[in-house]
């Protein structure tokens, strides 16, 4: 990790309401999250766990509140927030045509600005590296999903926005990624996972917003 | 690897284009047929007279160009905004300008280079002249981009729209009767003997204001949409 480790971050939200198809999603959430936290957003289907990950990632414009990272709010320095933070969204955003490994190196020319290749660490370190150049398109869906993941490992992104990482995955890879969350939080880095399983990380401070 | 972090995007992202449209080559040989089979098709209706066909033939390429390069725009954002990838490209820390006219020079090369080359075969076919063939060269070689750089905005704003394959030609061709005029005046003029620099200008103009507007339009349709 670099040097930015030891500074403290905060995601802090603010009176956040959005509305779709002119029904109200949600209003008023606010929390409050800072170096070496997880927040879990929990809820049924349909409540707008989802919308609200891609407000806090910036894709999309709350109707009311603001969301600041480092007390600044998030659409004014869009670039540095855009480097902080990493978004795996709810689908895997890999393509089906080139290999897990492709696909990193693409995600990481995206990300980082220079990156010594990581990658087959990546995948190494999610127990695919036997993957790493077999066309994504003759992977099984949790095993896309694993890939899809391991673009967190090669970010040196501070902040985690995570939609639902445990689906299709099978019980070894549900451990793995609590495992890649929790090193994330002791190494000072912040996450928010959005998922409607029950998630317990009990080593690491741990926050939880319910939807209803 | 000690690159300039935006020659590094800029290369990967072509460098993916490329290969993902090389494996699914039957879509790039779907439009590239299309396009022969337009052209073809008009020596059936008008008849063989090879006067008559040299006239047409500057027009009828330009059209077919348009419409074929127009089915494979869908190609451009799509599928990268059915799996995801498109919203990783946004949230790139990068300015998404460049990759933008990454995937523009891709689609490009993809499509517009393989376009004029199929003309060159036809226009011998044809029996068109060394300078009609010169022109149709020149501008294919300036216009190609200018169809590859504005459909890329057009194709934003539409991208993941139902309907939005039908709603594209609708939005791009009038965009692109500008420079089918300047193109197939070109070629007519070169045909007849005369000179054809005034129209080059024209097109060269056009593909510069494409080249400096186009990537912005096209990434503002796309934080539309997204947004």
């Amino acid at each position: 990790m670099n040097q930015q480790s030891i500074d403290n971050n905060s995601l802090f939200a603010e009176n956040l309401s959005c509305f779709r198809n002119e029904q109200l999603l949600f209003k008023e959430i606010n929390f409050n999250l800072s170096s070496g936290e997880v927040l879990q957003i929990e809820g049924t289907n349909g409540s707008g766990k989802t919308s609200l990950l891609r407000i806090l990632c910036g894709l999309a414009i709350p109707e009311e509140g603001k969301v600041s990272w480092n007390n600044q709010d998030i659409q004014d320095t869009r670039s540095q927030y855009l480097q902080d933070m990493h978004y795996i969204g709810h689908a895997n955003g890999i393509k089906a045509e080139l290999t897990p490994i492709e696909n990193l190196v693409v995600a990481q020319s995206l990300t980082n600005p220079i990156g010594d290749c990581s990658c087959r660490d990546a995948l190494a370190q999610m127990e695919i590296e036997e993957l790493a150049d077999v066309p994504v398109r003759k992977l099984s869906s949790g095993q896309r999903r694993r890939v899809a993941l391991s673009r967190l490992l090669i970010s040196e992104a501070r902040l985690w926005l995570v939609d639902e990482p445990f689906t299709s995955l099978d019980d070894g890879g549900r451990l793995l990624v609590k495992k890649m969350f929790e090193t994330h939080a002791s190494a000072g880095g912040l996450a928010v996972i959005v998922t409607h399983d029950p998630l317990e990380l009990p080593n690491i401070p741990f926050k939880k917003i319910t939807f209803n | 690897m000690h690159t300039n972090p935006l020659y590094n995007v800029f290369t990967t992202m072509l460098k993916r284009d490329l290969f993902f449209g090389m494996r699914r080559s039957s879509e790039l040989a779907n439009s590239l047929i299309f396009f022969l089979i337009v052209v073809t098709m008009f020596p059936f209706v008008l008849g063989t007279e090879p006067a008559l066909l040299r006239d047409i033939y500057p027009g009828v390429i330009w059209v077919a160009a348009l419409l074929s390069v127009t089915m494979s725009l869908d190609r451009m954002f799509n599928s990268d905004f059915e799996d995801g990838t498109l919203e990783q490209m946004l949230l790139s820390q990068h300015p998404t300008t460049f990759i933008v006219m990454a995937k523009v020079v891709a689609h490009w090369l993809l499509t517009g280079v393989p376009l004029i080359i199929a003309s060159m075969f036809l226009g011998v076919i044809f029996g068109l002249s060394y300078e009609s063939l010169q022109a149709i060269l020149v501008t294919l070689l300036l216009g190609t981009p200018v169809l590859s750089l504005v459909g890329s905005a057009a194709t934003a704003l539409t991208v993941g729209l139902r309907g939005g394959a039908m709603l594209l030609p609708l939005i791009i061709l009038p965009l692109y009767i500008p420079l089918l005029i300047f193109s197939v005046a070109a070629v007519n003029n070169a045909s007849q003997g005369l000179g054809f620099t005034g129209e080059i200008y024209f097109i060269s103009a056009i593909l510069v204001l494409t080249i400096t507007l186009a990537p912005f339009a096209t990434v503002l349709s796309l934080r539309i949409r997204f947004g």
